[in-house]
């Protein structure tokens, strides 16, 4: 391994190795949470004091603002898990291997919060917790696939052959999200359809998107916080456990 | 070819010669159905309304349970390792393997079914179509289970998990499943299912293949 007969790394290589990663990350982190919690305050002061009531669902609608960046976050960080399983299967990457499994449990908070703040909005407005409506039953699925991939991640002693197995459920998985997506359009049952993204232009008035873009970026962020300290705390977990194995051989030999 | 047959043989041999695992199945299968009513209460028109998803669901557990004896015995006696060296490609070893397992788990159960219809009050149509819908459904059942159970197989007590991951990807076998029986348009409902089972079993050798070339080097 240490001859000096291999290629001299391009840079993306180098960033992209588990040491040059958190040193060059870790000074992002601080400036990271900060802007985070500025944009939070922002978009909290804008979703309560300057945004308007809806004129059917009165204050409710303002759940919307929490409910819709969550739901958005429960598929992007499955894309991203799915995009790093690509990056262990295809590269063999260890970093890709210490995302995806940093982005897992995140990945079914998100989800839940998504359900539990899709209930709350639900009951005022629909008069029901929980219907078996298409998106809906579809995010469940997701969060018992998200939940599924920590319990494997769990019980796998082997971290590395692990991180190969899990890329492999992670993409078959995958197939859940264009249902998650599309749900809405295939089964129109309770659950509205898209409202923000849409070829010819959202259907809500400034006040309302000013608001849900501040929170969406916010949460957003605070995945991109939170995911960046996982990472660095599994690296570090696991060169932890490297130095233990090593202590042990040394101590019986 | 005759390689792929011989793989067949002997998957079928081990099952068969290997003590009352089919039977058993089919009794548990039973067991799960006529469990039923004694939770919700032996009314025979809410049985009869409920039967396609008792039926359902009593085979899922029953899969399930088989699935533990796919690749967990090739795994602990090695050879695994041997089928992945030999000449026959692994997915052609585990399509061979997908349908034996199909053979002894699940048409054991399509012939243990006239038995729960008969427990939970169906009538002759609906139970017609319930074995068209389990012998479409099933399929796709074994292939999401093949997925699984490769997942599993490098985790020493990988019994509990497997069931975990296959649920939330087999959410759609169940519903067109007892949509194939109830719902008024169950034709389309079973197509849907039919193209879902050849989908499932046409990828499924591949993914588990690669699952276990990936666990084991």
């Amino acid at each position: 391994m240490s001859n000096d007969t291999t290629r001299p790394q391009a840079w993306w290589q180098r960033i992209a190795h588990p040491g040059q990663f958190v040193a060059w990350s870790a000074p992002l982190l601080w400036p990271l949470t900060l802007l985070t919690a500025v944009l939070f305050a922002l978009g909290l002061w804008f979703s309560f004091f300057n945004s308007p009531q809806d004129y059917q669902m009165g204050d409710t609608v303002r759940i919307m603002y929490v409910h819709v960046p969550n739901a958005w976050l429960s598929q992007f960080v499955y894309a991203m898990m799915a995009v790093s399983a690509l990056g262990t299967l295809v590269w063999r990457h260890p970093l890709a291997d210490v995302s995806m499994k940093a982005a897992a449990p995140l990945g079914a908070l998100f989800t839940a919060l998504a359900l539990f703040t899709g209930a709350l909005w639900g009951r005022p407005t629909w008069g029901t917790f929980w219907e078996w409506d298409g998106r809906m039953t579809s995010t469940l699925v997701l969060l018992f696939i998200y939940l599924g991939i920590i319990a494997l991640w769990r019980a796998f002693d082997d971290q590395l052959r692990a991180a190969r197995v899990i890329a492999v459920f992670t993409l078959v998985g995958a197939i859940n999200i264009p249902i998650i997506k599309f749900s809405v359009d295939w089964w129109s049952t309770l659950h509205q359809p898209a409202s923000v993204f849409r070829p010819d232009g959202p259907t809500m008035p400034g006040s309302i998107l000013t608001p849900l873009f501040m929170m969406f970026f916010a949460f957003t962020l605070l995945f991109l916080v939170l995911h960046l300290k996982a990472m660095h705390t599994e690296i570090k977990r696991r060169r932890v456990m490297t130095l233990q194995r090593k202590l042990a051989q040394g101590a019986s030999a | 070819m005759s390689a792929f047959l011989a793989m067949l043989q002997r998957e079928l041999r081990l099952a068969l010669r290997g003590g009352g695992d089919v039977l058993t199945l089919m009794l548990f299968f039973v067991i799960v159905g006529a469990i039923v009513p004694f939770a919700v209460g032996p009314d025979q028109t809410l049985l009869a309304s409920i039967a396609p998803g008792i039926v359902w669901i009593a085979a899922f557990l029953a899969m399930l349970l088989g699935l533990e004896r796919l690749f967990r015995p090739d795994h602990e006696d090695g050879s695994l390792i041997l089928l992945r060296h030999a000449e026959l490609p692994l997915s052609a070893a585990i399509t061979a393997k997908l349908i034996a397992h199909w053979l002894v788990t699940a048409l054991p159960l399509l012939l243990a079914s006239p038995i729960l219809a008969l427990l939970l009050a169906m009538d002759l149509a609906s139970f017609w179509r319930t074995l068209i819908s389990l012998s479409l459904g099933t399929p796709a059942l074994a292939a999401f289970g093949a997925i699984g159970a490769a997942v599993t197989v490098p985790i020493r007590h990988g019994g509990l998990i497997a069931p975990i991951l296959i649920a939330p990807l087999s959410v759609p076998v169940l519903i067109f499943g007892v949509g194939a029986i109830t719902s008024p348009q169950s034709g389309a409902a079973a197509l849907f299912l039919a193209a879902l089972s050849l989908m499932a079993v046409a990828l499924a050798p591949f993914v588990a293949a690669f699952a276990i070339r990936s666990a084991e080097d």
